[in-house]
């Protein structure tokens, strides 16, 4: 059962989130800014790690692919995550203001422009 | 500029934006993206299914059924409100181009092409023209040559008309900078130009 010694983890990751594969919401995207909510609205009781791992990484704003990449886990098992989380009223998300590709608003590019010039 | 107009602890939520870096296998995206990133760049995977792509090599994949595609990626905090991300795409280029979320909302993209073999860079154009993303073309020049002029990369690659090719050396930071400075002139002009997305091929 646990003889392969790939050294990785113990658990396939799908069954962290219960074998769902399909997110609830299409709220996260690679860039979608995620808060934990203060103070949290319900006890943190019977959240798994990785849960706990979210919200306390999220008390800053963090892109949901930072999460993904701290807890070294697929982007799209961490997304179920988010949504069990935003689900439960335990975070925010703050969606990109650029949503499809298309013509961005021109003052967001020129303070994007704006900010790479001071590099 | 810096003045914090936020209370401590009411930090409002910043926004995020992406660039995507593209390009052949080796051609130093993901050298790119840590030339410029504030943060060593981070990592991450998904997987996709492979329903719908032809795939001709997939020796020694074991779960035939899905793929994993590689991100590398980093953070520029540009304002203390808006923050961008460079997307690089090391190896297996071809899967990442089923990923639309990768795609969806980029303000644009940089193709990095290594002049001495331009047609593994041929995809990464060929997505971002197919998606209509606005792309610049950097010319990496390795070992800070650069064999050849921006309008015989540009004939070479068939680049459409208006679209900026850029020598650059990817481990230099002053050279990204100025690549991401030739694509938001672009990006600017392409929106200036024509408000509204280019027709699909």
């Amino acid at each position: 059962m646990n003889g392969s010694g790939t050294g990785g983890r113990l658990v396939r990751p799908f069954a962290l989130v219960g074998g769902r594969t399909q997110p609830s919401r299409a709220d996260f995207t690679l860039i979608t800014l995620v808060t934990t909510v203060d103070p949290q609205p319900a006890p943190v009781t019977g959240l798994q790690p990785e849960h706990l791992m979210i919200l306390r990484r999220c008390r800053v704003p963090t892109a949901a692919a930072e999460i993904a990449a701290h807890l070294d886990l697929p982007f799209s098992v961490v997304t179920i995550m988010l949504c069990d989380l935003l689900d439960d009223g335990r975070i925010t998300t703050a969606r990109p203001p650029v949503q499809a590709s298309g013509s961005p608003d021109r003052a967001l590019l020129q303070k994007v422009r704006d900010g790479i010039a001071r590099l | 500029m810096p003045g914090s107009d936020t209370a401590p602890g009411a930090a409002r939520a910043p926004e995020a934006v992406k660039i995507l870096i593209a390009g052949g296998f080796g051609v130093g995206k993901t050298t790119m993206v840590g030339s410029v990133s504030e943060i060593t760049p981070m990592h991450t995977e998904e997987y996709l299914t492979e329903a719908g792509v032809e795939v001709d090599d997939l020796s020694g994949v074991e779960d035939k059924g899905t793929t994993t595609v590689a991100l590398d990626f980093g953070r520029i905090t540009l304002t203390p409100d808006l923050v961008l991300y460079l997307f690089g795409t090391p190896g297996q280029q071809r899967f990442w181009f089923m990923w639309n979320d990768l795609a969806l909302g980029a303000l644009g993209g940089v193709v990095l092409v290594d002049t001495r073999r331009l047609e593994t860079s041929f995809a990464a154009i060929d997505f971002f023209e197919r998606r209509g993303i606005p792309f610049v073309v950097g010319a990496n020049g390795f070992d800070g040559e650069h064999l050849y002029a921006s309008e015989s990369i540009r004939d070479a690659l068939a680049l459409p008309h208006g679209t900026p090719v850029v020598p650059c050396d990817a481990r230099e930071r002053a050279s990204c900078r100025d690549v991401l400075l030739a694509l938001m002139d672009h990006l600017i002009a392409v929106a200036a130009a024509q408000p509204t997305p280019e027709p699909a091929g």
